[in-house]
């Protein structure tokens, strides 16, 4: 504010003094120059009358002659003074105008409005850093969640594009060197109402520096990380950042994993994706040779997945020698017949089309569906203004950069239990995973909502009173439908970590409620809202544990022991 | 010979001796005051005030403050001059004519304390 203050006063000081003057100069004239009154007499106007006609005269208001026409002599005088007073306010005002609308001065107020902002934020929130495609997504999902989100980003059109946007948070957002320290500061990262730090930007190198400098500033601090490259990934994880997002591993691992256990990829994938599609839309894809155009870091991290579950792809690649692609592998970039040909389209039976650019992805498909229409297909999509493009080409598997890694961040924010489970759960084998699929697809018929509880007294104070009178609470009580003590809530336990970091795997119903449990459930979104009121209502608790209503209100508490009593003598 | 630095230092000097030509003599004698040096003195002393604009050290925050004041007492005194002249059937008496010239006392004490503070800030700079 200050800063705004002296920068408005100095550039002001010239305009200010030249109309300082001009000003002095027209009344001093004005006041000296004699008049004649009606009667003829020689007339002097005071200092404070010509500071009046000046006035007016300056702010081209011109009131008139008063309160006696002038003179000749005084209106010489007053016409070389019009002309100085308009010009000097003139430039005056233009000056503030000017300064007003300096780009340099426009991004001072802006940042000193966003350092008094997030000084005043008293709620939890996230800060982002690049809105990219991975940006705006988890923006737009984390304040559907109610979470508040502050943005930096170097491209200061985006941060504008966001204002505009219609959003039912209001997110800061500044746009400035997300490296510079001070940038980060001042989006209050020593702020002990900072839960994370996301670093979301195309550049590994950045997202390093942001990472690093969240770890060292505020070592406690959550810091999630996208890398692209297995070099920085390593280079960050050495430091201690707590989760690297590598879209590709990423993606590479869930897609193989559909070949050997789709169950797992359906277990994945419902506790990850937006809820979309329905159960039922999920096809394995083939097993046999596979064409793979693009050998870059998405190509090599879906071939070796692919060949660590078995299955032979071969390379088209325009550029092998850079890329450093291996034997076999075809030289073109994939869009033209012959180079599809000599790859063996017609007898492959799925094509990945994983270039870095839309269009020529988009190019690849048209042709080799073509020359083989029973291709499975796989796309790689870049930017997500493609998506109706990529929509209406008949895509098996599409996969976003950008969309992927705001979805991992998402989940990561709002369900912390779930990389655990998801952990656990890849050790498990597919029979395992069929059985939960089963025991999910009994209870709903479309991808679950997932939620997670913690058995504290803010959250679970019903089951904390029971629990502090000793009176045992089981998993099963909790999955009890409060409106109907024979039926179960349409949910299903999937993971129940203890206080002391004891996890257990689908929880079996009689497991016993302690305090500190994290528990993660799966279902209908109706069950939510049932089990958090049964954790909140001590009566609807109680008939859930003891099958009958206990009465409330001491009067009738009081009768009720006194029956007791009776019924024990 | 620093051309900004003359200016500075001119108008400041300028304040203070136009504002002690009006504030000297007879306190309540009207031919000691010329209202035309009030005048002067209170446009020096704006432009003086601007020109102490914008410099962000605490010696020019002092400065800047003095000037302020003197800015403040001058434009008091003109309003009780012109009010009494022109807004009052009494007219100038020589109460109100003291009451004028002891706003510009204290406006003179002001002037004093920036002219001391200026040559104390270019003694410091002995260059």
């Amino acid at each position: 504010m200050n800063k705004l203050l002296y920068l408005l006063l100095q550039r002001m000081r010239l305009p200010l003094i030249v109309v300082i003057l001009v000003y002095a100069i027209s009344i001093l004239g004005l006041a000296l120059i004699p008049g004649v009154d009606d009667q003829g007499n020689t007339w002097h106007m005071s200092i404070f009358h010509a500071f009046y006609f000046v006035s007016f005269m300056g702010s081209t208001i011109g009131f008139g002659e008063i309160p006696y026409p002038f003179t000749d002599p005084q209106r010489l005088w007053t016409t070389l003074a019009m002309y100085m007073t308009v010009i000097s306010w003139l430039y005056a005002i233009g000056s503030l105008f000017g300064l007003l609308k300096d780009p340099a001065f426009k991004r001072i107020v802006a940042f000193t409005k966003f350092t008094r902002d997030i000084r005043n934020i008293r709620e939890p929130f996230y800060l982002i850093c690049g809105l990219g495609d991975a940006g705006h997504l988890v923006i737009r999902e984390l304040a559907a969640h109610n979470i508040l989100c502050v943005i930096i980003d170097r491209d200061d059109s985006k941060i504008q594009l966001l204002r505009l946007e219609d959003q039912s948070v209001v997110v800061p957002g500044i746009s400035g060197d997300v490296t510079n320290t001070s940038t980060l500061l001042a989006a209050g990262l020593q702020k002990p109402e900072c839960q994370g730090v996301v670093a979301l930007t195309g550049n590994d190198q950045v997202n390093m520096t942001i990472a690093i400098t969240s770890k060292l500033l505020v070592p406690g601090l959550p810091v999630i990380c996208r890398a692209e490259s297995h070099d920085s990934q390593d280079n960050i994880a050495s430091f201690g950042t707590d989760y690297i997002i590598n879209p590709f591993d990423s993606f590479a691992k869930r897609f193989s994993m559909m070949f050997q256990s789709p169950s797992m990829y359906l277990v994945y994938e419902w506790m990850t994706s937006t809820h979309e599609s329905p159960l039922s839309d999920f096809t394995v894809p083939p097993r046999g040779t596979w064409v793979l155009c693009g050998y870059g870091r998405f190509g090599k991290a879906v071939r070796e997945s692919l060949s660590f579950k078995g299955i032979q792809s071969i390379v088209i690649e325009a550029d092998i020698a850079k890329t450093g692609a291996p034997e076999g592998t075809i030289e073109g970039r994939g869009t033209e017949a012959f180079t599809l040909y000599e790859a063996g389209i017609e007898q492959a039976v799925g094509l990945i089309a994983g270039t870095d650019d839309d269009a020529n992805n988009l190019s690849i498909i048209m042709t080799a569906l073509k020359l083989n229409p029973d291709l499975f297909i796989v796309a790689r999509q870049n930017l997500s203004t493609n998506d109706t493009l990529f929509a209406a080409a008949d895509i098996d598997i599409t996969m976003q950069t950008g969309r992927l890694i705001g979805q991992r961040v998402v989940d990561m924010i709002t369900t912390p239990l779930l990389t655990d489970f998801l952990r656990m759960a890849r050790d498990q084998n597919e029979s395992w995973a069929n059985m939960l699929v089963s025991r999910v697809v009994g209870v709903l018929d479309k991808p679950p909502e997932s939620w997670v509880m913690t058995i504290s007294p803010q959250q679970t104070p019903a089951v904390m009173e029971l629990l502090n009178s000793d009176c045992p609470v089981t998993l099963g009580n909790l999955l009890t439908d409060p409106r109907d003590i024979t039926v179960a809530l349409p949910c299903v336990v999937l993971y129940l970590k203890h206080a002391d970091n004891n996890e257990i795997l689908l929880p079996g119903n009689e497991t016993r409620l302690q305090t500190g449990d994290q528990l993660l459930f799966c279902g209908q979104a109706d069950a939510e809202t049932h089990m958090r009121w049964s954790t909140r209502n001590l009566h609807a608790l109680s008939y859930n544990c003891s099958g009958h209503d206990a009465p409330s209100g001491s009067l009738w508490r009081w009768l009720e022991a006194r029956k007791q009593r009776r019924r024990d003598t | 010979m620093n051309l900004e630095k003359v200016f500075f230092a001119f108008f400041i000097v300028l304040a203070l001796t136009l504002n002690f030509g009006f504030f000297v003599g007879g306190m309540d004698n009207p031919n000691h005051h010329n209202v035309y040096e009030l005048y002067a003195a209170l446009v020096v002393s704006l432009i003086a005030t601007v020109m102490k604009f914008g410099d962000r050290a605490h010696i020019g925050a002092v400065l800047l403050a003095t000037s302020l004041v003197a800015d403040l007492q001058l434009i008091a005194a003109t309003i009780v001059w012109t009010l009494s002249v022109h807004a009052s059937d009494a007219g100038m008496t020589p109460m109100v004519l003291s009451s004028v010239v002891s706003l510009s006392g204290g406006a003179l004490l002001a002037n004093i304390t920036s002219v001391v503070i200026l040559v104390t800030e270019t003694v410091m700079f002995r260059r």
